[in-house]
């Protein structure tokens, strides 16, 4: 394999890291609103730069460097999405940020930054890849979370999310020294080799400190405490980008690892995965409740929805990981859906407002806005005919495959409880009376994103033939 | 027959291009919009209707359209008998229900008529859906229009009715869904027909069956889970109720004839005791709770679970008049029911109130409107000429063939049902004419005779003339008798033709005796 063969399959990364690099120095000589235009459209369009050259080798060329490195179809499913979520992230914070004035050309330079580790974590195929992945999206997406770093909040949210971050990046690198030590490699295809002839102590051990550590990056429980904290108080925009790309690059992240390195151990992670789920499912449903702030509440939410795509993963099969990647997409329609929603929802000064008492009576005074919301909550309920309802549907039916009925008995029958407080939020909306109105909208662009994710997911099962091809050729590619 | 004309997909399409166009209108438009879509549905299904098939060589599923675009389950629409009639009784009630929304809707009327257009198209969904999975998304999807027309428009208490409702369908659907799913890779297809004639392991069956129990029991509503459908009709808007009452529940039966007993026929006979114990108790205790009713609505709900409960005492007698009866029962019941909530709804939009007590002496004031009322009264006691009397006729004996007992107990709750329609209508049409509002109080206007004129003129003409509704689906319930056969429970009356006496030998012992 030449040089040039090897440059073409990491091409996305590539692209991203010269472009990242480029806009930093720009942000630095070019201060001030138009240079963060400049700089915010050149980063959305380096990632569709990056989605572009999946169309090459980078999006099914196979292993490099030594087998560190894979791109494959799964990578690829997994990356489109990752650009896709942080080309958003990056389109809707200019008018959030332009308010407080804190528009700086900072806030692009570091969602690249993490999109090129959250791209590296989804193509590593050996734990050393997979850490310098993890740490780069993690490091970037600290400063993220305290990028308003004149709110009390947004500060408390990044130091919060650093530590306990740090924590498990420390958990998660003792797991891997451990399976290292047992198996004598850090390649994905070694340790799942040394697992073949049965589970040692201590590669129980590494297994068990691993998924700790990456439950802790999806936000699983137990290892969810601090997502309700950094989702309320980092700015929005930037909540909306923890919520979906990190999601994203996190669940495939594990799925690889579950699949590829320690799929020979059977049941061992698979007990930890199907208990992940349903504390998940469970805990996301039932704290939310009585959630008065909407961004802790999608917090929750998101706590819930990594339950029920852990349940893709539980099944262990080919259909269970296609599942879990449909569920991304459909979860990322309906995230970055609800987010810009919230991102509306700002007092007659243009203060952002987060309760969700200040929603009553928006389908009077926005019907738009409001039903594009409702659409969104019944969706995240998973309700027929909404294209939520496909993503679970999808992977309870990989769980019935799998022998696993009882876990999608239980797991379904949970989902009623988080119907409850989606509910609340469109009762809040329809049956209510209004409360004070909302500023006017002023972004046709963020409307234009509403109606689209609303548009796929009212529609979105025409989509099903090719989702269900594209995710299955994602899912082929780790067994 | 081939039908290369896709009407289904038509009638479904009729009300979505309604709903849609609804929002996006005054409100005078919308109505105007809702009512012509209904209507245009009206028509499609009259012609659905006469072009059914009935000769006796027919193929059990007509109007049938397939298009696999969905990937795991595909666009499979078509209809029997059983469907026809449900889909006949939806298109029939659905211009009333905007009719009668017509003047009492005043607030976000757009949204409103979207709605029951919505509404409209996941009903005749349900009804037409081929595909297991395609059902179940109209199924559900129905809680969506629903939860929106009881909390926006309902009563004082529609949030927490409208929460209840929507929470307790959610909890009774959800694990059909895993039953269904677990059914499609046990017998690797999701064509309803063909799940029709699968052999489910005797084991598996008791699982699936009580999973689809505890979806199709809540919409039934059976006792003891029918809690939410008092507080749902009277919180609901008169339309809703109507078409909760009329078209809704009917879900649960449908549900029933066309999944549990022909897909599951063996654990269907293992639960026979199950579905009769709960009917024999709804049937009583619902009654009597509707005997003390003060409020109308709550009393002609607690009705409703009555009449349901003999739909599936008639579904689980195993035999033809037994579920001809049940499928009688629902649509008389869809019929009446409906025209009882109108009912309501026209002196509740001239006094705003429900309670019983508040009116007294309509007969002298509002003649018309006593006569109607009373033809729907003695409909829903069951008086022979009107509907409700074949299909509670052909129920009851059913259920006699398969226990005598479970037929005693039903009965009495006809009798029942007698008593609290009678005190009822006692109440509220007969007596003094004392209260100075209620004097006030107009009679029928055009419009509100014109919604409750053709309801009583189908009413009746089931009640004379049923063979036009039970021709279309005798061959169907035949099959699905046939199908449970084997597995039918034997009944406690042995009924035997009686020996007819010789007549040579009666004459010779006439003469005798001479």
């Amino acid at each position: 394999m030449t040089l040039w063969d090897t440059l073409l399959r990491i091409a996305p990364e590539l692209i991203l890291a010269i472009g990242a690099t480029d806009l930093l120095l720009v942000a630095a000589f070019r201060p001030g609103a138009a240079g963060y235009r400049f700089i915010s459209w050149s980063a959305v369009a380096l990632l569709g730069l990056a989605a572009l050259s999946l169309l090459g080798p980078a999006g099914n060329g196979g292993a490099i460097f030594g087998g560190q490195f894979i791109a494959d179809p799964f990578a690829t499913f997994a990356k489109l999405l990752i650009y896709f979520a942080s080309a958003i992230a990056i389109i809707i914070a200019g008018r959030h940020f332009e308010r407080d004035g804190q528009l700086r050309g900072e806030y692009p330079v570091l969602i690249l930054l993490s999109a090129i580790g959250m791209s590296i974590m989804v193509s590593a195929a050996d734990f050393l890849m997979l850490y310098i992945g993890l740490e780069l999206q993690s490091l970037a997406a600290y400063v993220l979370a305290s990028f308003a770093r004149k709110d009390g909040r947004s500060a408390e949210a990044g130091l919060k999310y650093f530590v306990l971050g740090a924590l498990a990046s420390g958990i998660l690198l003792y797991g891997m020294s451990l399976l290292y030590g047992f198996s004598g490699t850090t390649s994905f295809a070694g340790v799942a080799e040394a697992m073949g002839d049965g589970l040692s102590a201590g590669e129980m051990f590494g297994l068990v400190f691993v998924l700790a550590g990456l439950a802790f990056k999806i936000s699983a429980v137990p290892f969810h405490m601090w997502t309700p904290d950094v989702y309320e108080g980092a700015p929005t925009p930037v909540t909306a980008f923890f919520a979906s790309a990190p999601k994203v690059a996190a669940l495939a992240l594990t799925t690889r690892v579950v699949i590829s390195a320690m799929g020979p151990s059977g049941s061992a992670w698979q007990q930890i995965i199907i208990f992940m789920a349903l504390a998940s499912i469970v805990l996301g449903a039932v704290a939310a409740i009585n959630q008065p702030n909407i961004k802790r509440l999608l917090a929750y939410s998101s706590i819930n929805n990594v339950g029920f795509a852990l349940i893709g993963l539980a099944a262990g099969t080919a259909e269970g990981v296609a599942a879990l990647m449909s569920y991304l997409f459909i979860y990322i329609m309906m995230t970055v859906g609800s987010f810009v929603c919230v991102l509306q929802m700002k007092d007659k000064d243009g203060n952002p407002v987060e309760t969700i008492a200040s929603l009553a009576g928006l389908s009077r005074s926005r019907p738009g806005l409001a039903a594009a919301f409702a659409i969104f909550m019944f969706s995240l309920a998973g309700i027929p005919p909404l294209f939520g309802f496909w993503a679970k549907f999808l992977v309870f039916d990989a769980a019935v495959g799998a022998g696993l009925t009882p876990l999608a008995a239980i797991g379904i029958a949970a989902s009623v409880i988080g119907a409850f407080y989606y509910l609340k939020i469109i009762k809040t909306i329809y049956f209510d009376a209004p409360a004070e109105g909302f500023a006017p909208a002023r972004s046709a662009i963020d409307y234009g994103i509403i109606t689209a994710c609303a548009a796929v997911i009212v529609f979105g099962y025409l989509l099903n033939p090719w989702l269900g091809q594209a995710s299955a050729a994602a899912a082929a590619s780790l067994f | 027959m081939s039908q290369s004309f896709p009407i289904l997909s038509l009638m479904l399409a009729v009300p979505m291009i309604g709903a849609i166009a609804c929002l996006f209108v005054s409100a005078q438009s919308a109505r105007w919009i809702a009512l012509g879509a209904t209507l245009i549905d009206l028509l499609l299904g009259a012609i659905l209707w006469l072009s059914f098939d009935l000769a006796p060589g027919a193929a059990e599923w007509q109007f049938q359209e397939y298009a696999p675009i969905f990937g795991k389950f595909a666009w499979a629409l078509g209809i029997d008998g059983i469907s026809l009639m449900l889909i006949a009784l939806t298109v029939f009630l659905m211009p009333i229900c905007i009719g009668a929304s017509w003047e009492a809707i005043k607030d976000r009327v757009g949204e409103y008529m979207a709605a029951f257009l919505f509404m409209e198209v996941l009903m005749i969904g349900v009804f037409a859906a081929q595909d297991i999975f395609l059902f179940y998304i109209f199924f559900e999807a129905g809680l969506i229009p629903m939860y929106l027309i009881i909390g926006i428009w309902g009563g004082a208490d529609r949030i927490y009715a409208s929460y209840k409702f929507f929470l307790y369908t959610l909890l009774g659907s959800v694990l059909m869904l895993i039953a269904m799913l677990w059914m499609v890779r046990e017998a690797g297809t999701t064509a309803i027909p063909a799940l029709m004639v699968y052999d489910f392991p005797v084991q598996a069956q008791t699982w699936l069956w009580l999973a689809f129990f505890a979806s199709f029991a809540v919409k039934m509503p059976m006792w003891p889970v029918h809690t939410w459908l008092p507080d749902a009709h009277v919180q609901a808007p008169t339309a809703g109720s109507v078409i909760l009452a009329g078209v809704l529940l009917k879900m649960g039966g449908y549900g029933f004839i066309r999944f549990s007993l022909p897909m599951f026929p063996d654990a269907s006979a293992e639960f026979t005791w199950l579905v009769w114990g709960l009917s024999m108790v709804a049937v009583v205790y619902t009654s009597l709770v509707a005997l003390v009713q003060q409020d109308m609505k709550k009393l002609i709900a607690y009705s409703s679970v009555a009449h349901m409960a003999i739909v599936t005492v008639g579904l689980f007698a195993f035999n033809q008049q037994g579920l001809e009866g049940a499928m009688m029962v629902m649509l008389g019941h869809g019929l009446v029911s409906g025209a009882l909530f109108l009912c309501v709804g026209v002196i509740y939009d001239r006094l705003h109130t429900r309670e019983i007590d508040r009116y007294g002496g309509l007969a002298i004031n509002m003649p018309k409107y006593a006569l109607l009322f009373m033809l729907f009264t003695m409909a829903s006691v069951g008086l022979p000429g009107t509907s409700n009397f074949v299909g509670e006729l052909l129920a009851l004996m059913g259920i006699y063939q398969a226990s005598s007992w479970v037929a005693l107990v039903c009965t009495t709750g006809i009798i029942l049902g007698a008593a609290y329609m009678l005190y009822l209508y006692r109440r509220v049409v007969f007596g003094d004419l004392t209260k100075d509002d209620v004097k006030a109080m107009p009679d029928l206007s055009k419009r509100e005779l014109a919604l409750l004129t053709p309801i009583a003129l189908a009413v009746l003409w089931m009640g004379v003339y049923p063979e036009s509704f039970l021709a279309p689906m005798r061959g169907n319930v035949a099959s699905i008798v046939a199908r449970l056969e084997p597995a039918r429970p034997e009944g406690d009356a042995k009924l035997a033709l009686g020996k007819a006496e010789d007549t040579a030998a009666r004459a010779d012992h006439a003469e005798g005796a001479h």
